[in-house]
């Protein structure tokens, strides 16, 4: 029973960060109904770029800011220099460039990290708090809970109660209707593209340090599991990611606690067929309610 | 009375082959005009073109003197230019009221809006009682109206309205007619309106153009269209 209650208070927290890093994929998938293969990469060169100016300055926080701002400017960077060429061409145009993408930076940061892994600090203690004898969960998984909820809120906000989030949603719901009502949906792409990988950089500050550390392709594995949450929650619902990040967390959680953790791989795999199998449109799939 | 809307010489479609051959058309300003014309004779398309969907290959489109061709389509709505799109262009995702703020947001703040929000809700009592519906859940009059009242939102100097009858029972339609009769003699606002129901057109028009392959065939007054029995027996049909 403690190692229940610990394994899913564990699957929880990573399962918040899938969530985050689902909830980007989202963000992108609803505005060009193309799945950005390209974000774990982008997480990855964020961490560096934090890694780097916490190394220079020996403040981690200040190297986690760097990390925000570069997810803001890289995001928008890529969406204005590389991913607007194919907006209009098949989805699969625009799958191969992120994927070409992938390739190209993860070969960059190897020349300029080397490829081996980095040591990523925590900011808080990885060990296990422990209540009445039990160990519950540690003040890192706190710290993962707490920057997932604020990220949250600050989007729900966004989307729900500001002019800035209505624009970006009628863009990526009618993107014709929207320019003909004054909207400028090239700009809210942008910014979509920004947010997406500022979310997708804050993931990846939070499951680097507890993984085996700094890599290029340290968001590989992150990538597969966090892409099928968002498949579990329908690829287009915001709410569908998060529900869909928590069950993936506690699903490899368990997996890996009460079988091997070999195994959690293959069993992310597994759930992604299941739902695809059984819900081909997701649980949470808007799609359905939006043919009238 | 001089042109609020003046097309000369449109010839615009689309991937090089032209849709519209040489369109000419004056709508002067607080008038409403009707394009009329069978299906596939380049009615939407002459409305896409005014808006920046379609670039067009010849010809000017004059709003109030100023040239409008090779802006963006979503600098339109700020030189006071509407289109209310064919199917109504109604935002499913969005809430009534999330549609109807968005009208206004490119010239005003949301708190700013308030009073044009509220105008609309008077203007159309059902909408403020669906306010928090999402617009999938709307009839299609409802829907209709929620496109025209996002449009009113924008305060445009001219409105174009594709179909707004389509689909729609013959009291709604009548209702939305009178609407338009009402803001332009109370409002001065002005309307080209694309109409399939000949007859709903002509009763609130002021002018017709009818369209046929691309063309202008015939421009008059709507009094005088509605008596030429040979025009509309060769191009309206009825």
């Amino acid at each position: 029973m403690d190692r229940f209650v610990f394994l899913t208070v564990y699957g929880l927290s990573r399962g918040a960060i899938y969530a985050a890093f689902a909830l980007a994929l989202v963000l992108i998938f609803r505005a060009t109904r193309v799945v950005n293969f390209a974000q774990g990469v982008l997480a990855v060169v964020s961490a560096y770029l934090a890694y780097s100016v916490s190394g220079a300055t020996g403040s981690y926080w200040l190297g986690f800011g760097a990390a925000l701002v570069s997810g803001l400017v890289l995001g928008a960077v890529v969406e204005r220099v590389v991913m607007r060429r194919v907006e209009h061409a098949p989805p699969l145009n625009a799958v191969i460039v992120a994927l070409g993408l992938v390739l190209l930076t993860q070969g960059i940061l190897g020349m300029i990290y080397g490829n081996q892994y980095r040591a990523f600090p925590a900011p808080f203690s990885t060990v296990a708090m422990t209540v009445h004898g039990v160990p519950l969960m540690t003040r890192y998984d706190l710290f993962v809970f707490g920057t997932v909820l604020v990220l949250m809120l600050a989007l729900a906000v966004l989307f729900t109660r500001t002019a800035t989030g209505l624009r970006m949603r009628a863009a990526a719901f009618a993107p014709q209707v929207s320019r003909l009502l004054g909207v400028n949906v090239g700009r809210m792409l942008t910014l979509g593209w920004a947010l997406a990988a500022l979310v997708g950089a804050v993931a990846g500050m939070l499951i680097i340090p507890t993984g085996l550390g700094l890599h290029p392709t340290a968001m590989d594995l992150v990538f597969v599991s966090s892409f099928t949450a968002a498949v579990v929650g329908g690829l287009d619902s915001p709410i569908g990611a998060v529900v869909g990040g928590l069950v993936v967390g506690l699903v490899l959680s368990y997996v890996g606690g009460y079988l091997n953790s070999a195994s959690t791989p293959l069993a992310v795999l597994a759930l992604l067929v299941v739902v695809l199998l059984a819900r081909p449109g997701g649980l949470f799939s808007a799609s359905t309610a939006r043919r009238v | 009375m001089t042109a609020l809307l003046r097309v000369e010489g449109l010839t615009a479609g689309y991937g090089g082959v032209p849709v519209l051959h040489d369109v000419d058309l004056a709508v002067p300003e607080g008038t409403i005009c009707a394009v009329l014309g069978a299906n596939g004779a380049g009615k939407t398309t002459l409305l896409r073109t005014l808006s920046g969907m379609v670039r067009p290959d010849r010809g000017r489109i004059l709003l109030d003197g100023s040239d409008l061709r090779g802006l963006p389509v979503e600098q339109l709505i700020r030189r006071g230019l509407a289109h209310v799109p064919e199917g109504r262009g109604v935002i499913d995702e969005l809430t009534v009221e999330e549609n109807l703020w968005l009208g206004g947001l490119f010239r005003a703040d949301r708190r700013a809006l308030r009073g044009p929000l509220r105008e609309a809700y008077e203007l159309f009592p059902a909408l403020y009682a669906r306010r928090r519906h999402a617009g999938h859940q709307l009839s299609g009059g409802e829907r209709q109206m929620l496109a025209l009242a996002r449009a009113l939102v924008a305060k445009p100097r001219l409105m174009l309205l594709d179909e707004p009858s389509l689909g729609l029972a013959p009291l709604v339609v009548a209702q939305i007619m009178a609407l338009l009769r009402r803001l332009r003699d109370d409002g001065g606002l002005t309307v080209l309106l694309v109409e399939q129901n000949v007859r709903s057109a002509l009763s609130v028009a002021d002018s017709a153009v009818v369209m046929a392959q691309g063309r202008v065939v015939a421009a008059d007054s709507a009094g005088a269209l509605v008596g030429d029995d040979a025009l509309r027996h060769a191009y309206l049909g009825f």
